[in-house]
């Protein structure tokens, strides 16, 4: 079997929605599609620089909350009786607000904590995502806490000579997360194959000796850090405008941890791993829904996790290309000789 | 000032069972170099087999107490053997993850054993508070207290004086020297896991019936533990005792002065600011482990 070339994948992505008509289906890709956002913007920092976020879920969540307030628009009480009143704005300005504020807590994140490494590193950004969230359940002039962002609206275009286009159905939202995908995807192709993503890859492999030949570790962490932030943003704002109810159970622990999976699962540092990895899991809980409560699901997961670590510990996309390879070696007459030369 | 001493009394007395969390946490880092997350799970399970002996047995409060601690080591040490040991040697993100794994598996776990509804566990002390002067203070609050105290001072006892405690010591600062010197490293390993286990186990156990027990309690609880251990420097247990006592009172003066929803803030404030000020924790010229 010959592998399909990118834009066949993208013309059989983009032509689902025509064949498939079943509206749950393509909310589960939808959701699919979020994730596999999220889990590519980890990864940028899990796999290529081999710093382990476990905050991710605060840039994803800043990302939707952001979104949904500069559309919804807000007022706050300030000192002395001034009331500060933000009018709604268009959906695609808060989007991009929301990429923009979370890219901004990315590069203030990546200043304060690359300073550690390690453990610590992992504390800092867990302890981040804790303090998110508890800023969201109790600053209720501002995110309404526990009660919700409510009736957030969906996306609109405005498109010559089609007029306002608003993303109610399924169908527009489907092609709108997969245009997201792609870019998101296109972006951290780009980033990773320049000069910048061989640093990354330096840092990962050996700081010190990357250092030593003049990389500037903490510009680039910091560099893949806000990245990283800003396209969790954009995913959390996908989401806000999608599903249209935001509230501080957004910035759950699980949701990093399901992310995490992703990405080991699919293959850390490769392109195409938290993308494989977004469909196995974001398609798995529908099938086991079926036969499992959500409780044995989520054992489940946690024994998927441990396994793939003991018996695939590149993921799946690494372990694929290898057996391909071996595969193809064993086939050809010259086999592993010409392997070699 | 009443208030504010009735705040420092409550503080020092959570943290005494937070020091209890923090130290198991602290010399499984130090000795084994693992971040254990599933420290959370020990301190619920620990919290979950006294409500099941006393609620569900009918079993008196304090054997409920014993098993509870004696059982989390058991289930600490099973966990080193199956998942832990097999990964010696791989990168601490590696094991990091198991644990993340093993975490989740657990959690739901209880959730499907014991439902998510949060239980109260009877116990047997008199509801009325113990008054001195201007404070007051629940007599099952200064049980806790007292129990953590001596927990914490056989820890210490147990690292500084008996040949155990030595070995363990010799393994946190130079594993292969120790082993040339005949500490057998896979027995350490899985003997300070246990014994952090317990710690938390026991922390559980203690605070299970101060507040309820549900089972997600133990995700603050471990991520404190993270933030007391941080506080002390990882792998010092003077420094996790001092910064579990230490994180009791900010909590306690943090709800009381500045806004109850943030009490479970301070933690991870403490945790940003140590690390940006001070990376080796507060106490980090004591020596470490002991």
């Amino acid at each position: 079997m010959r592998r399909w070339p990118a834009w066949a994948w993208v013309a059989f992505l983009a032509s689902i929605p025509l064949w498939v008509r079943n509206q749950y289906y393509l909310h589960v890709l939808i959701n699919t599609g979020i994730f596999a956002v999220a889990a590519m913007s980890l990864n940028l920092l899990l796999g290529y620089t081999g710093q382990l976020s476990l905050g991710h879920v605060a840039f994803f969540g800043i990302g939707a909350y952001t979104s949904a307030l500069v559309s919804l628009g807000f007022d706050l009480q300030l000192a002395a009786g001034y009331t500060f009143v933000f009018e709604p704005r268009p959906v695609w300005l808060g989007f991009l607000a929301g990429v923009a504020v979370a890219g901004l807590f990315g590069w203030l994140i990546g200043k304060l904590s690359f300073r550690v490494r390690g453990a610590y590193f992992v504390i800092v950004t867990v302890s981040f995502a804790e303090v998110v969230k508890l800023v969201a359940l109790n600053w209720v002039d501002l995110t309404e806490g526990p009660m919700a962002l409510n009736n957030i609206p969906p996306v609109t275009l405005s498109l010559p000579g089609l007029g306002e286009l608003t993303f109610w159905k399924k169908e527009p939202n489907y092609y709108l997360v997969l245009a997201v995908c792609l870019l998101s995807y296109a972006v951290i192709r780009r980033l990773v194959q320049s000069r910048a993503g061989r640093a990354f890859i330096a840092l990962r492999e050996n700081e010190a000796l990357a250092e030593s030949v003049g990389v500037d570790v903490t510009r680039f962490l910091v560099l893949a850090a806000v990245i990283s932030a800003a396209i969790a943003g954009a995913a959390g704002g996908l989401y806000a405008h999608y599903i249209k109810i935001v509230d501080p159970d957004i910035f759950l622990f699980i949701y990093t941890v399901v992310m995490v999976i992703m990405v080991v699962t699919g293959g850390k540092g490769t392109l195409l791993g938290p993308v494989v990895g977004a469909v196995i899991f974001g398609i798995l809980p529908e099938i086991l829904r079926e036969v499992a409560r959500p409780e044995v699901q989520w054992i489940i997961y946690g024994f998927i996790m441990i396994l793939i670590v003991f018996f695939l510990p590149e993921g799946i996309v690494p372990a694929a290309a290898s057996w391909r390879k071996a595969r193809a070696a064993s086939a050809s007459p010259l086999g592993a000789a010409g392997e070699r030369a | 000032m009443d208030q504010f001493l009735q705040h420092l009394l409550n503080g020092v007395i959570l943290g005494g069972s937070y020091a209890l969390l923090g130290i198991g946490l602290t010399l499984i880092f130090g000795i084994m170099y693992v971040v254990n997350f599933t420290h959370g799970e020990l301190y619920s399970f620990g919290a979950y087999m006294v409500f099941g002996v006393v609620a569900a047995l009918h079993g008196n409060f304090f054997v409920a107490l014993f098993l509870a601690v004696a059982l989390g080591a058991v289930l600490g040490a099973g966990i080193e053997r199956s998942l832990l040991r097999p990964l010696r040697g791989t990168s601490i993100d590696t094991t990091m993850l198991v644990m993340i794994g093993a975490w989740i598996a657990m959690q739901n776990a209880e959730q499907l054993l014991w439902t998510g509804v949060a239980k109260a566990i009877r116990h047997p002390f008199p509801e009325a508070p113990l008054v001195i002067g201007p404070v007051s203070v629940s007599w099952i609050r200064i049980f806790v207290f007292a129990a953590a105290i001596l927990l914490i001072a056989a820890s210490h006892l147990l690292i500084r004086r008996t040949r155990l405690g030595t070995a363990m010591r010799a393994t946190f600062q130079d594993r292969e020297t120790a082993a040339l010197m005949g500490v057998n490293i896979d027995a350490i390993h899985t003997v300070t896991f246990a014994f952090g286990s317990g710690l938390a186990a026991a922390a559980g156990a203690l605070l299970g019936p101060v507040f309820v027990v549900f089972p997600t309690m133990g995700d603050l609880a471990a991520l404190k533990a993270f933030a007391i251990v941080i506080l002390g420097g990882m792998g010092n247990f003077l420094g996790a005792t001092l910064g579990g006592l230490i994180l009791g009172v900010v909590e306690e003066m943090g709800a009381g002065y500045i806004s109850s929803g943030y009490r479970d803030a301070m933690g991870f404030l403490i945790i940003i600011v140590v690390l940006l000020f001070r990376p080796t924790g507060l106490f980090a010229r004591a020596e470490r482990v002991g």
